[in-house]
């Protein structure tokens, strides 16, 4: 699939957001290490809605036709993309009259801040599922098709915004080790549940160009994609990453995003980092973002069985296939379409 | 009703004529333009209802080439349609046509990614989801003669190799075709449940490519006659 900056920008910042969001009222829900005060609830809170306005406005990016953007919340019925919309809109005057409650009233501990954040929460991990299931339900790629890709939206979302909330307790109060815990807990979980992700989506599918085409029988060639540049199938579903360089990239994800951050974290709980603390959530996001290219660019559709590419054979693909510029020595070359038995 | 298509692999001979009168009809239908991007310069694309695409089934010499012309297969359960947000993809509950209301699309792709036939093309100029009409504005429209209601791309096609009709009905030509000829739908796993169908080819006997046996002393005479004589 095509990784476009927008979507990966709305599913990393608003799950981001909304994980920050549910951290934050746990913590003060049960007062976890005696809670945060509530000068530090409001701007963590006035930090999540910031997070999830990058994501949402992000994401108005990529709507070729954004004037219609607003019908996006009628099909909440039968839509994921909708109901999506739909929470998210509503988390917004829950989340901001929690910001004005414990700002106003200075307390996030009486009975109308805790309704508040609770029902925030509960609405921004909502949003977090129908994120999750946008994904998850597209029986058309494979990679996708799991229920392992709300999990991970869920577990990587709360490991982010309890990174975030040990960092500012870090940053404020100096070295402390229980929040830092629960934050590295979270990232460890995030990593272990990200990597059964990576190894499900190696199960092969019973999709093949054979049942595509009908001609289960025998084997199935391309001989001519019918088109001679890209097209809008070519350019939104071939991007594809070869197994040597999701193997580096996946390093990198696990490097940035979850190592990084633990040690960093588990630093601070013992000794004075001063601002180098804030290494930690910024290492997260690029590690987790790098994650999120990954899951966009390592998914494929199943049209792309149609235009020759077979599961597993994703480097060996014609340069005119990924939609790129095709030069002319490729489409001289055409090794690919000499037939068999003029080989010889 | 359940109107749709059924192509015949047999007789498809793979001249991309449906796809041109596709082109030519619907640029000026109900969801025009088909936007071309670049189309006289080194990168031609645009917005095609209708693709044609070519393979080789089996291996050398038990091998034929297959021409396969693929549109929207207007699915009884059309995911296309649950997963639009904004209720611009929509399917026809009278005759099961699915249809992208232009005025209401918001470009996401998000019913490109629910489709498994590559149907849904975004028009990038108009930045709305474009598809296969079935020609709704042909089919119906009685000002044409009874011959003309159907789609461009089967009056187009000179092999005779589209048929239209009414998948529901099970004594219309499409419905026959289907029955009699072993029509399949394609990536049936995924349930999708398409309309389309297509026919495979016929089994014939192979042709001989020699009428001489093998071993034979006229054959042996040929042989050595090839590679005497120089060409």
């Amino acid at each position: 699939m095509n990784p476009s900056l927008a979507v990966i920008f709305l599913t990393l910042f608003s799950g981001a957001g909304f994980g920050l969001m549910a951290m934050v009222v746990v913590v003060n829900d049960f007062t976890i290490d005696g809670g945060l005060s509530p000068l530090r609830t409001a701007i963590l809170v006035a930090l999540a809605l910031l997070l999830v306005t990058i994501g949402m406005v992000s994401s108005t990016a990529h709507l070729a036709n954004p004037k219609n953007a607003w019908r996006a919340f009628t099909r909440w019925r039968t839509s994921w993309l909708a109901r999506e919309g739909v929470f998210a809109v509503m988390f917004y005057p829950v989340a901001i009259a929690y910001l004005g409650w414990v700002f106003f009233t200075n307390t996030d501990q009486d009975d109308g801040a805790l309704v508040l954040g609770n029902v925030a929460g509960l609405i921004g991990l909502a949003t977090i599922f129908c994120q999750g299931m946008i994904y998850a339900c597209l029986r058309t790629i494979r990679q996708w098709h799991t229920p392992l890709v709300p999990a991970n939206f869920y577990a990587l979302g709360l490991a982010l915004g309890m990174t975030i909330v040990a960092t500012s307790r870090v940053l404020a109060d100096g070295p402390d080790l229980i929040l830092v815990s629960a934050a590295c807990a979270l990232l460890v979980a995030a990593g272990v549940m990200k990597a059964i992700y990576y190894f499900w989506i190696g199960a092969p599918s019973g999709t093949t160009l054979q049942t595509a085409t009908g001609f289960t029988g025998g084997r199935v060639k391309l001989l001519d994609q019918g088109h001679t540049f890209g097209t809008f199938l070519t350019h939104e579903f071939s991007n594809c990453i070869s197994p040597v360089r999701a193997r580096n990239f996946k390093i990198a994800v696990y490097a940035l995003g979850f190592l990084a951050p633990v040690a960093i974290l588990l630093a601070a709980a013992h000794v004075s980092l001063g601002l180098g603390v804030l290494l930690a959530p910024l290492l997260a996001f690029i590690g987790i973002g790098l994650e999120r290219y990954l899951f966009f660019v390592e998914a494929q559709h199943v049209v792309n069985l149609y235009h020759g590419r077979m599961p597993g054979s994703l480097p060996q693909m014609h340069p005119a296939l990924r939609g790129g510029t095709v030069s002319p020595a490729a489409v001289a070359g055409k090794s690919r379409l000499v037939p068999s038995y003029e080989k010889r | 009703m359940r109107l749709g298509l059924v192509i015949d692999l047999d007789t498809c001979v793979g001249c991309h004529a449906c796809a041109t009168a596709c082109k030519q009809w619907n640029t000026s239908s109900i969801t025009a333009p088909l936007t071309d991007y670049d189309p006289y310069g080194k990168e031609p694309s645009g917005v095609w209802f209708n693709r044609i695409r070519h393979y080789e089934i089996g291996e050398y010499p038990n091998n034929k080439t297959i021409n396969f012309p693929m549109s929207c297969m207007h699915c009884e359960n059309a995911e296309c349609v649950t997963v639009c947000p904004t209720g611009a993809s929509y399917k026809r509950p009278e005759d099961g046509i699915v249809l992208v209301d232009q005025d209401k699309c918001m470009g996401c792709n998000y019913c490109s990614w629910a489709c498994p036939y590559g149907a849904r093309e975004l028009d990038r100029e108009s930045g709305t989801m474009k598809k296969c009409t079935l020609c709704v504005d042909r089919i119906y429209d009685e000002t044409l003669a009874v011959e003309d209601r159907q789609p461009a791309c089967v009056l187009a096609c000179p092999a005779h190799a589209r048929l239209f009709g009414d998948l529901d009905d099970p004594e219309s030509t499409t419905s026959r075709a289907v029955r009699e000829r072993g029509g399949y739908a394609l990536m049936p796993e995924l349930n999708y449940n398409p309309t389309n169908h297509y026919l495979p080819p016929r089994t014939r006997p192979a042709i001989p490519t020699s009428d001489l046996p093998r071993g034979s002393l006229a054959r042996k005479v040929k042989e050595w006659v090839n590679r005497v004589v120089e060409r």
